[in-house]
């Protein structure tokens, strides 16, 4: 009997309580179906817009004589580059959770089960979870290569098998990247590591991919000479990578003559790595987890910090004890402050997109055309200051969740908790949101007028921004996860950002008015004289519209949490 | 021979110690017809019960009888659906700090701030009660001494084994100097030297004017250490005294807590599940 057990428990019984939890969950969600509806119109949406940018770009190339099936290729290779980039990375974080620190991995390793088994659920588990997201990426780009080509149904089946070794080799690749880790450090000092690394690797991808300039390709002219371009181009990057493998195998489909060579080599490459990731899993596995159990090391919490008491010293204990240990808790964990690392990227990348401009032509219309940009800068600026806030204000309840019995049971009410999140998440808000819509207008050279009227509505946005994105989370809360990372990616983020989005366009129309007028009396001096009553209604409007973002979506949050059984 | 650890006096009196508040003849804890429902399911039935001022009340029963949700709601932490919760007079509806103020929870689960040092986190929670300073910090320190914390004090809570978390968090339930103790489980996960302690620690407190409140279903603690004991089963009240009074009530003249506890609950059709169990073994 014991025997029939053990046999029984093999790879896809391991994988029976995720997938009947995912299962669950779906069908005991709450308005299910809305979310459904929802998530499906989002993912449609997005498919169109890749769908359609790559297929401008395939339709440009092939009228580009000689070299656009290269460039074709070429686009292709890139891309499975850096999803290949990014899947391993994906794949080693994921790993580590999966393999050595979930919660229910002490049961699997106690249970009679063949090691391969385990390696097996653990190592599909890995793949899905870090792949969907690539998957879903590819799924337009590719079916955009077949429409341009007129490929047939053969295509389309060719490009789903590729899709599969593809995502298993860096799956086994990401995973014994971790199993060596975990063997040499302890697992959640490699997680750390692996927060820093991964988060250095990302920032370089963003900032090496940006200050490339790949706009370039689209402009050939700027290149010296056409032999020049198409011997960069037929370069072969990546020889000994999968990426080239996949784009050979998908180019010499859709260009008619199949090459079965770079496919196969896909498949029994993926093959022999599962074996030897299993073979090193039987090996090495055991001793990795023992010392990802050895966490407990002692660790110094550093002083107290006279700074922040300093700036704190007129607020009451709760407010000065909330906030320190904010800060505390933030700067202590590197899976947090590594974060600041793609964010400093991001700006710099952000400034550096305005600065490359092509706007200084010394014309009447650029005047125009400069102080038009300057404005809408808000729009592109809000966004970024959104996807902060998405990341570091929108988790700010749900990381509460296993603590609220001590703050429910503290005399401390609800909404002196929200407001002091809120202000600890405005001021660094304000602090990335000024410099970045000050300095790219500065570049810019806006006049007064507009470098003004967008100071004074970022500052307003930020304190938008920062309530909805309290509010959101606290409406949509995850108080069970342990990874705080995941927490904006779930549907109160998405619903998170189109409300961030819609109130960002919401106060851009309603300024677009007055500094439309004040452009229209700059342009054609004389003829049109800039009233204060546009701009004041402008403003107030704006004004308005953000006060009611700030005070509606916390009152909800709070009345939220209020109600909420912990 | 190591001498039994003894609580220290002066660190367990209460906020409003013996006759100092006017209130000391009201109760400290009055469930008015207290329930609580998830969805369809009654956890609580309207229950109603006065826990007084300088005594230890166990309440006890079943896995799934109602006594953490019950707990959660004398704490603070769930709201009833419907009747009242007083603390020391004062509704925790209507005037939750006021109520909250008196009070010092200890959960049966352990969560806490992984990442603040164990002196961070007792700052913390005595600034979550408007409390700071020397005092805190003395108060801190001796706290920390009596749970032999002390060179533990600034090491990060991540680095804390099971038991020295279950310290921090009773240190952290007194050192704001609440009026009552609120406890779940008070015992899982310490060893018999700090269990010692806590009961002693209890009898202190009480001894002082503070009150206790605890679930347990360790009956033999309950027994030694409670005055007054309650069992409650499926969201009722089975039965509300003194042991005497429970084995009056119970009719079972001269018996243990353990077998008033199973006659209550219906635990005599446990003959019949372990003769199952043995036949299953077999």
């Amino acid at each position: 009997m014991r025997d029939t057990a053990a046999r029984r428990a093999g790879l896809l019984w391991l994988l029976r309580p995720k997938l009947r939890t995912k299962i669950n969950r779906a069908r005991t969600a709450e308005g299910r179906v809305f979310k459904a509806l929802m998530l499906g119109f989002v993912l449609l949406f997005f498919w169109g817009l890749i769908f359609a940018v790559i297929f401008r770009m395939l339709i440009y190339f092939r009228g580009t004589q000689g070299i656009g099936d290269i460039l074709a290729a070429k686009l292709l290779g890139m891309a499975f580059l850096t999803f290949l980039m990014i899947l391993v990375l994906s794949n080693v974080i994921t790993a580590l959770s999966t393999f050595f620190l979930s919660e229910d991995m002490e049961l699997v390793v106690a249970a009679p089960v063949e090691p391969e088994s385990v390696y097996g659920a653990r190592l599909a588990e890995t793949a899905v979870d870090s792949s969907w997201m690539v998957a879903l990426l590819a799924i337009p780009l590719l079916i955009a290569y077949g429409v341009v080509y007129t490929a047939d149904l053969s295509y389309y089946a060719l490009a789903a098998a590729t899709l599969v070794p593809f995502l298993v080799i860096p799956a086994v690749l990401g995973s014994l990247i971790t199993l060596v880790l975990v063997n040499v450090f302890p697992a959640r000092r490699t997680r750390d590591l692996l927060a820093l690394v991964g988060l250095f690797a990302a920032a370089g991808v963003v900032a090496l991919f940006r200050f490339v300039r790949p706009e370039r390709l689209m402009r050939p002219d700027e290149f010296r000479n056409l032999v020049d371009f198409v011997a960069v181009l037929r370069t072969p990057s990546s020889v000994w990578l999968p990426s080239e493998w996949a784009t050979d195998a998908l180019m010499s489909q859709l260009s008619g003559s199949f090459q079965w060579f770079p496919f196969a080599f896909l498949w029994t490459t993926a093959a022999t790595c599962v074996v030897l990731g299993a073979w090193m899993h039987r090996r090495y596995f055991e001793a990795g987890f023992t010392r990802a159990q050895e966490g407990a090391q002692r660790a110094a919490g550093k002083r107290r910090s006279n700074l922040l008491d300093k700036v704190l010293a007129g607020a009451t204990p709760s407010t000065r004890g909330l906030v320190s240990k904010e800060v505390r808790v933030f700067f202590r964990d590197t899976t947090q402050w590594s974060q600041l690392i793609l964010l400093g990227v991001l700006v710099a990348v952000y400034v550096y997109n305005i600065t490359v401009l092509p706007l200084f032509t010394g014309e009447q219309l650029s005047f125009l055309l400069i102080n038009v940009v300057s404005f809408l800068n808000l729009g592109l600026a809000g966004f970024v200051v959104a996807a902060i806030a998405a990341r570091f204000v929108f988790p700010a309840m749900s990381i509460e969740g296993r603590m609220m019995w001590l703050l429910r049971s503290s005399p401390l009410d609800v909404s002196r908790l929200f407001w002091s999140k809120y202000w600890i998440g405005t001021a660094p808000l304000l602090l990335v949101a000024l410099p970045l819509i000050v300095i790219t207008n500065i570049v810019l050279q806006a006049s007064p007028f507009i470098l003004a009227l967008t100071t004074v509505t970022m500052i307003g946005i930020t304190f938008a921004l920062t309530a909805l994105a309290l509010g959101f989370g606290a409406l949509y809360p995850n108080y069970e996860t342990e990874n705080v990372a995941e927490i904006p990616t779930s549907f109160g983020g998405l619903l998170f950002m189109m409300a961030a989005v819609t109130y960002l366009a919401g106060v851009i129309v309603l300024e677009a008015w007055p500094v439309y007028l004040f452009l229209s009396s700059r342009v054609q001096e004389g003829q049109a004289e800039v009233g204060m009553t546009p701009l004041v209604l402008g403003v107030s409007g704006a004004a308005l519209l953000t006060l009611l973002a700030i005070f509606v979506p916390l009152r909800l949050g709070i009345a939220k949490v209020r109600s909420v059984d912990f | 021979m190591t001498e039994a650890p003894t609580a220290d006096a002066s660190v367990l009196a209460p906020r409003n110690g013996k006759g100092a508040s006017g209130l000391a003849k009201s109760p400290m804890i009055s469930l008015r017809g207290a329930k609580k429902h998830y969805g369809r399911f009654e956890a609580v039935k309207g229950i109603d019960l006065d826990v007084h001022r300088g005594e230890i009340f166990g309440f006890l029963g079943p896995n799934g009888a109602g006594k953490t949700t019950t707990i959660r709601m004398v704490a603070g932490v769930l709201q009833p659906t419907g009747g009242q919760v007083l603390v020391g007079g004062d509704d925790l509806e209507k005037a939750p700090e006021s109520a909250k103020s008196r009070i010092g929870y200890i959960p049966d689960r352990p969560y806490l701030y992984e990442k603040l040092s164990g002196g961070e986190f007792l700052r913390f929670v005595a600034g979550l009660w408007g409390k700071e300073g020397e005092a805190v910090e003395a108060r801190a320190d001796r706290l920390l001494e009596l749970f032999q914390l002390s060179q533990w004090k600034d090491e990060l809570i991540e680095s804390y084994s099971h038991g020295m978390r279950q310290k921090i968090l009773i240190s952290s339930a007194l050192i704001h100097q609440p009026e009552l103790i609120v406890v779940d489980e008070p015992l899982v996960g310490l060893d018999p030297r700090s269990a010692r302690l806590l009961k002693d620690l209890f009898k202190t407190f009480v001894k002082n004017g503070g009150t206790v409140f605890l679930t347990t279903h360790t009956l033999e603690v309950a027994e030694a250490l409670c005055d007054r004991i309650a069992i409650i089963n499926k969201g009722e009240i089975m039965a509300l005294g003194t042991m005497e009074e429970l084995r009056a009530q119970a009719d079972a003249g001269g018996a243990h807590l353990e077998e008033i506890f199973l006659k209550l609950t219906g635990g005599e059709a446990m003959a019949d599940v372990v003769a199952g169990l043995r036949e299953a073994i077999e």
